[in-house]
């Protein structure tokens, strides 16, 4: 672990009593929704931590409890160091609150995640789909969505492909 | 298929102001097809009068769905995708999604590979800046710019056919290392270019720098500071400009940039004109990286040792059971890197470019986010158009140089 | 086009009018300015001065589809481009014509996924397909060649 963010992450733990994983040196804090907020308050007022880097999440299905991890990585551009803070959600309509708040530019992270995974985000100001056509069914990045794999066109089925495959009017 | 969807003032009331609704300000939509949005952005535009009162981007109409198909691809296989998301950065998509996989798998990377990746990486990036500068000096009248640059461009496109066989999609980056080792032809190639380089930016500047309809349309206009800038997540020449000097490079180096010695270009007005300067500037230092990059380039492998996760030289397939059971391995089944997940960013032309992976143990990834620039620098368009004239859209737009397939993956 | 032969001292020309309207067509065939991801950027490079298309009376790109005849569909097409992509062909005024430029455009490319149109000639009548990923400039330039000729083929009864 980094000499300069093994200091943050103990007094992180100690308050906000989350569990820290390391991996290739890298940290992951490991925390219930309720307490994100107050964490993110912190790192960025306590231990400059200025900058929310990305919001994405994980979909562990069939896993039901935790089902999604939402994953934010935060930077502090003084000290060059990132942090990644984890989430766990269940998966029955999994909601976490907003980061907007503390950090303006998650506003489009979490519209994607939410677009991509189904996951709301409580007092979000603006809870739209963002990259999907807005009356698209399902939530693609979600484990149990098909890929929509389309079977490719040899010479050996061209006649059944091309006979599956939609037309178009001149 | 269905059909377009039509948007009501009701839905974006908390986006628009009340005067929207009672029919005192107009709404235009700008988009998808439109000669200056560089791609597929779709803008709607609330007017009074040629005041941009606000302004709500809509993208995703280029969403290519790259991270669920990767998923479902092996390690090898799925590099083939990167290089598409960010089109005018192919190397550096390509060196973002290696150096995480090297992570993951805990791979070290030959000093050859090393150097001729940051030879490769920057000459990408000079190849994304003259798109930039011929496109952005295009939406705002100045259509030999557009000439100037794209005949460099193809300079640049050469070397990558020279080393990889392709112009613009190389994959020439391999987690472990690279492909092939570079061909002969390639230091003399690259130096021919880097002495011809310079003066070729002395061009472009003399075309724009003074020129008044240039500065008139740059100056003063789509001004973001660095504080505000960094509350919003944006990164890159648009970070710089507003006057703070975080570069990746330099903050946290990746593939031995700490060798180099090159500055980080700023200003401190934050407008478009200060963006179009830092981005001039950095045209230069990556020329400066690329020659002492080439100066010292070291002789030795180009690949990684460790059979495990990188294949063996072909050269080895005839004389070595195991190379060949490895080789055999490697291409049908992919390797399987540990449980966790990493996080690996670089520099790219836009700003901070991240991939964020995770493994199950199995041989294809179980999640691959590309945390994108454009995505991020794209957020900002409200700011930066509001209380500015309509036409200063266009010059706001090519300023935050957006890729779409960057920003909507 | 090999008129001034024909013209000789008599300043008259004999020609079929099919031949004299395929003719006009092809040698100022006005294409959509409609740059979709990567292949938009190789089409950029064959506008620009190394491989100039303006030799072949394309110079003059229009943003706008009633202005244009010819529409180089050059990148992928997701599900919420497609009704765009739609609308804007049936804007554009006849005689029209389609060159998908690249895989995606042509069959979906490497993205076989829910996101992506395997090819757009499940939204347009596709005139001519440029293979590649991206195509060169020269490859855009030979399917551009190719529609020619094909407009150049076509029957008085077609369009009469």
């Amino acid at each position: 672990m980094d000499e300069k963010l093994s200091p943050i992450v103990t007094a992180l733990t100690e308050r906000f009593g989350c569990e820290a994983q390391e991996f290739r040196g890298e940290i992951s804090l490991i925390l219930p929704a309720e307490k994100l907020t107050g964490l993110l308050q912190s790192l960025r007022d306590e231990f400059s931590f200025e900058q929310l880097v990305d919001v994405t999440a994980v979909d562990y299905y069939p896993q039901e409890a935790p089902r999604f991890h939402v994953v934010y990585h935060v930077r502090s551009l003084s000290q060059g160091l990132v942090l990644c803070v984890r989430v766990p959600l269940d998966g029955n309509a999994p909601s976490t609150p907003t980061a907007e708040g503390v950090y303006p530019s998650a506003n489009w992270y979490e519209r994607e995640v939410f677009d991509m995974f189904g996951v709301t985000f409580t007092g979000h100001s603006d809870m739209r789909r963002i990259v999907m056509p807005a009356d698209w069914q399902g939530h693609p990045l979600r484990k149990d969505f098909p890929l929509g794999y389309e079977e490719v066109q040899f010479t050996f089925n061209f006649d059944t492909v091309t006979k599956r495959k939609p037309q178009p009017k001149e | 298929m269905t059909d377009i969807r039509e948007v009501t003032v009701d839905e974006l009331k908390h986006l628009v102001s009340e005067r929207a609704a009672q029919g005192e300000t107009m709404l235009l939509n700008m988009g998808p097809q439109h000669p200056s949005t560089h791609g597929v952005l779709r803008l709607l535009l609330e007017l009074d009068g040629e005041i941009v009162v606000s302004c709500i981007p809509d993208i995703g109409f280029l969403h290519t769905g790259v991270e669920k198909n990767m998923e479902a691809k092996n390690y090898q296989q799925a590099e083939v995708m990167t290089d598409r998301l960010d089109y005018l950065h192919p190397i550096g998509n390509n060196l973002v999604y290696c150096m995480a996989v090297e992570k993951l798998c805990d791979l070290d990377v030959p000093p050859r590979a090393q150097a001729i990746r940051v030879i490769l990486a920057e000459l990408t990036r000079l190849g994304s800046h003259l798109i930039w500068l011929g496109t952005s000096a295009l939406d705002l009248a100045a259509m030999s710019v557009f000439l100037y640059t794209m005949r460099e461009r193809e300079k640049i496109l050469d070397i990558f056919e020279l080393v990889s066989g392709q112009r613009m999609m190389t994959t020439y980056l391999r987690p472990g290392g690279l492909w092939r080792d570079v061909p002969v032809e390639f230091e003399e190639a690259v130096y021919k270019f880097i002495d011809h380089m310079p003066s070729q930016v002395d061009e472009y500047q003399d075309l724009l720098d003074q020129n008044e309809l240039f500065i008139d349309r740059t100056k003063g206009v789509s001004v973001i500071k660095s504080e505000e800038a960094v509350r919003w997540g944006i990164t890159g020449p648009v970070l710089r400009a507003g006057g703070m000097a975080y570069d990746l490079r330099k903050a946290l180096p990746y593939s031995t940039y700490e060798q180099y010695d090159f500055d980080i270009p700023t200003r401190t007005e934050g407008d478009i004109y200060a963006r179009y300067a830092v981005r001039v500037d950095e045209m230069r230092e990556s020329l400066k990286i690329i020659r002492q990059a080439l100066n010292k380039l070291p002789l030795g492998p180009v690949r990684s040792n460790n059979r495990k996760y990188v294949p063996p030289p072909r050269s080895e397939l005839g004389v070595s059971m195991e190379a060949l059971i490895h080789h055999f391995k490697l291409w049908t089944e992919g390797f399987t890197p540990p449980v966790g997940s990493v996080y690996a960013a670089v520099e790219s032309p836009r700003g901070e470019l991240g991939v964020f992976m995770e493994s199950d143990g199995s041989a294809k990834p179980y999640r691959v986010h590309y945390r994108t620039p454009t995505f991020a620098n794209l957020q900002i368009m409200p700011l930066l158009t509001r209380g500015y004239f309509v036409a200063d859209v266009v010059a706001a737009i090519g300023s935050i140089d957006i890729v779409l397939g960057d920003a909507d993956r | 086009m090999g008129v001034e032969q024909k013209l000789g001292n008599m300043g008259v020309v004999t020609t079929r009018l099919e031949q004299l309207v395929n003719w006009s067509r092809t040698n100022a065939m006005w294409p959509m300015l409609f740059g979709l991801a990567c292949c938009a950027i190789e089409m950029m490079a064959a506008q620009a001065a190394n491989y100039d298309m303006s030799r072949f009376g394309m110079e003059l790109m229009r943003a706008s589809p009633r202005q244009s005849d010819l529409m180089i569909v050059a990148g992928r097409v997701s599900r919420k481009m497609g009704p765009v992509l739609r609308r804007l062909y049936d804007q554009m005024p006849y005689p029209k014509w389609v060159i998908a430029m690249g895989d995606c455009a042509s069959c979906g490319g490497v993205f076989n996924n829910y996101a992506i149109f395997q090819g757009v000639d499940e939204i347009v009548p596709v005139d001519v397909y440029v293979a590649g990923c991206p195509p060169r400039p020269e490859g855009l330039i030979h399917g551009v060649l190719t529609l020619h000729d094909k407009v150049n083929h076509e029957k008085l009864s077609k369009w009469a």
